[in-house]
């Protein structure tokens, strides 16, 4: 219930955007996001987007564990 | 995303260092709340990498799990009594009351359609003469999609609200004590919607180390590591892990949808019992949309009954971490996937369930 997952916004009809999930495609309320555009990662669950996908975040958290991993040589 | 590799490597790292530091330690209870965190902790076997006087709880982290036999025979009656069609999500669709479920009731003819959201919900009352009821379940992740829908205002759809608020229950389950909780693994997504600064109260009250985490299996292990710190150094720690979703403030939008349309009240809750403010009940100024106002008459003669054949279930007690799904007798002997007993095995997101699923049991 709880799960929501990653999909790329293809298409914007506000408050509506159509998202691809690696191949299926989904018409998703977007109106509790601000400003999504087409190419943008939002997270759905249950027929909206709850947040867009923080790509910097993402990185910065690749990068700690890449640290780890160097750590531990 | 991070490459399969780099984040096996990075587990295993963690698992040393976790293990370092539980080194003659006191036994540590930590508890996550999500059903999509048992998900990943159990398929990739996680708890197998932690040292025994490391323990990962379960807690009350399903919403079709939590939802009482009391509102299901509502529903129930409901459909019984009143002219409608009724939507809902599958999941709650195949949790019995004296062993009968929504489908069954499908199978005998009425008019119950399973819907991915509520927004598909709504289409069929758009395009239907007849009133259209949604079973609103859900914490906070849902609930704001059942505010958009109120607020959208189709004359003929209503909500049988069943949604609990998350953040009253995890409090409520500290002030219950009993099973001793250590620190929690925040729920990600339900987090997305309220944001870090939602368990503000809670660090401030319990102190209790909280980590926010995401649901992939190296998220999961980082919290468990920063917890355990957190614990052995007193810290009253509220971290946030998963940066990539969840902010400070949370979803202010969603969360302004939510107070517009939902008042809060004291429901019970399987196994926590009544849970002060937990309940979200639609607000009296959009009671045209409140499957309980409009059906009002539907419900005078109602009277809620204890379900015989869930007495040997220990669901409730699964969903406080007080038990795992291999100390209930009736786990995969009376009570398997195919034909469950309790909500814990119907759900994708009930322990049981992902016990089931999996195999390789271990707390
Ligand atoms: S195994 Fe079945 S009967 Fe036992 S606690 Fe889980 S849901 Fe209930």
């Amino acid at each position: 219930m709880c799960l929501a997952i990653p999909g790329m916004v293809e298409s914007v009809e506000y408050p509506f955007a159509t998202v691809d999930f690696s191949g299926t495609k989904k018409r998703v309320r977007i109106d509790l996001v601000d400003d999504v555009r087409p190419g943008e990662y939002v997270l759905v669950h249950v027929g909206f987007a709850i947040h867009k996908v923080d790509k910097e975040e993402a990185k910065k958290l690749e990068e700690m564990l890449a640290e780890i991993f160097i750590e531990s040589g | 995303m991070i490459s399969l590799e780099k984040a096996k490597a990075g587990i295993k790292e963690l698992a040393v260092r976790i293990r370092k530091e539980m080194e003659g330690e006191d036994e540590i209870r930590l508890m996550h709340l999500c059903g999509t965190h048992e998900d990943t902790i159990t398929r990739f076997n996680l708890r197998s990498l932690l040292p025994d006087n490391l323990k990962l709880l379960s807690g009350p982290g399903c919403p079709v799990c939590i939802i009482p036999d009391m509102d299901l025979q509502m529903v129930f009656h409901l459909i019984k009594n009143a002219k409608i069609t009724f939507t809902t999500f599958g999941d709650m669709a195949r949790v019995p009351f004296e062993g009968k479920s929504l489908f069954y009731y499908r199978s005998k003819g009425y008019d119950i359609r399973i819907v991915y959201s509520i927004f598909d919900a709504m289409e069929i009352a758009r395009q239907s003469e007849k009133p259209v009821v949604h079973f609103g379940i859900g914490f906070e992740t849902t609930m704001p999609s059942t505010a958009l829908a109120v607020l959208d205002g189709v004359e003929n759809f209503h909500i049988f609200s069943s949604h609990r608020f998350f953040i009253p229950a995890m409090e409520h389950l500290l002030s219950l004590g009993k099973a001793r909780i250590d620190g929690f693994i925040n729920p990600g997504h339900v987090s997305t919607i309220v944001g870090v600064k939602a368990y503000e109260p809670i660090k401030e009250k319990y102190g209790v180390p909280q980590v926010i985490a995401g649901f992939e299996p190296y998220d999961v292990v980082l919290a468990v590591y920063h917890l355990v710190k957190a614990v052995k150094n007193r810290e009253r720690a509220l971290l946030n892990e998963y940066t990539r979703a969840v902010k400070y403030e949370g979803n202010t939008k969603a969360q302004k949808a939510m107070d517009e349309v939902f008042d809060s009240y004291d429901w019970e809750w399987r196994g926590l019992g009544v849970v002060p403010a937990s309940g979200g009940a639609i607000k009296r100024k959009y009671e045209e949309y409140d499957a309980m106002k409009v059906f009002e008459d539907v419900f005078k003669d109602f009277e809620a009954k204890e379900d015989a054949r869930k007495k040997a279930c220990r669901c409730g007690e699964v969903l406080r971490g007080l038990i795992a799904p291999s100390d209930c007798p009736l786990f995969m002997k009376a009570c398997t996937p195919k034909d469950p007993v309790g909500p814990c095995m119907v759900s994708f997101e009930g322990t049981c369930n992902i016990w089931a699923k999996y195999g390789g049991y271990r707390v």
